[in-house]
């Protein structure tokens, strides 16, 4: 059996300077995850904190940072009672610039999210597998249109989270 | 040409990828099935489909020639698109089984989701299925770039070459078959 592992793979018409700030800068995250706030001083061993109206829902410590191009961090996800028992796992998110064609003058940027480090059977695997989807896809219109998806959009996170949560009951069933 | 045998429920799913789109539903049919919209977002190639279940169902290069046939499995504007793909303009490909090619579509909240499954009627190798794993991400990220802000993404792919190698030898030793 192989251990739990989310991979996500998107390309954005951006720099990696602006996607590292994204991913970094809590005025940003605020904009595309939803209302998430995640703040760090992003040195190696920092606490990393998420939340939603002032009120901290998870946290993590800073693994591995690398302007622009690579961030992990540890995340214990607190906000729902079901996942409380579980020990963090580890995000990733490796930047790469894909360079314009040959006389084009946009440059791109390749984000890969690898969540992984779950035990086996997590709900919070199954969880984030529901929501990493929503969240990328917001993140991308933001840094492309200027605004992230519609708040509406809240809603379907938690659709999205809620069917992956209630899949996973149905597998342990 | 569907293969006589071919039956849906064979298919298990391999490689599914998600995203989001701020638009409609009928936009996101339309920039799946309208050759003016894949051309700009799909490696260059023009989708031209016969719009009704067991349609032909072709993707062309720039010049006309057939990358990819097939049949289409389930027409259902703007929810379901569905059809069988064999690789037509890569000559070791055409040998392999078809696989089948499903977009659902759904409205969420102030978005549209977008899940796209491959699923295949045989045991592919992960370095067969490493193909569309790279392709689908550039492919849909670009589908969506398009819909939201009217530009492509302009990204430079070439087949994996391990792939490559994979797909040597299921034609030699055709474990389809099995």
């Amino acid at each position: 059996m192989t251990e739990p592992k989310f991979v996500y793979v998107t390309y954005i018409a951006t720099t990696p300077e602006k996607l590292w700030q994204a991913l970094t800068d809590g005025a940003f995250t605020e904009q595309y995850w939803f209302g998430t706030r995640i703040e760090s001083d992003w040195t190696l061993g920092a606490r990393v904190s998420f939340s939603r109206n002032d009120k901290v829902s998870d946290y993590g410590v800073v693994l591995e940072c690398e302007p622009p191009r690579r961030l992990s961090y540890s995340w214990r996800v607190e906000f729902h009672e079901e996942f409380r028992h579980e020990r963090p796992s580890r995000v990733t998110f490796e930047i790469e610039p894909m360079p314009a064609k040959l006389g084009g003058k946009r440059s791109e940027a390749k984000l890969t999210v690898i969540h992984d480090d779950f035990d086996d059977g997590s709900k919070v695997f199954r969880a984030v597998s529901g929501g990493w989807p929503l969240v990328l896809a917001s993140l991308k219109s933001l840094l492309e249109t200027g605004g992230g998806l519609k708040s509406a959009s809240v809603d379907a996170l938690k659709a999205a989270e809620e069917r992956a949560l209630a899949a996973a009951r149905g597998a342990a069933a | 040409m569907t293969q006589p045998s071919f039956s849906p429920e064979k298919f298990r799913p391999k490689t599914v990828y998600v995203t989001y789109i701020a638009s409609t539903p009928e936009k996101v049919w339309e920039a799946l099935t309208d050759p003016a919209f894949t051309k700009q977002y799909f490696a260059g190639f023009a989708i031209d489909v016969e719009p009704r279940q067991g349609g032909a169902f072709l993707l062309r290069y720039p010049d006309g020639r057939v990358h990819m046939s097939g049949r289409v499995v389930e027409w259902s504007p703007p929810r379901r698109f569905s059809c069988t793909w064999l690789v037509e303009g890569m000559p070791d490909f055409r040998e392999l089984p078809e696989c089948l090619v499903t977009y659902d579509i759904e409205q969420a909240g102030g978005a549209v989701k977008l899940t796209m499954t491959e699923a295949h009627s045989w045991d592919v190798p992960d370095e067969i299925l490493a193909g569309g794993r790279a392709g689908w991400p550039a492919i849909l990220s670009s589908l969506k770039s398009v819909l939201e802000t009217g530009k492509p993404l302009d990204i430079r792919m070439e087949p994996p070459k391990e792939m490559m190698e994979a797909v040597k030898q299921a034609i030699a030793e055709k474990p389809w078959l099995r």
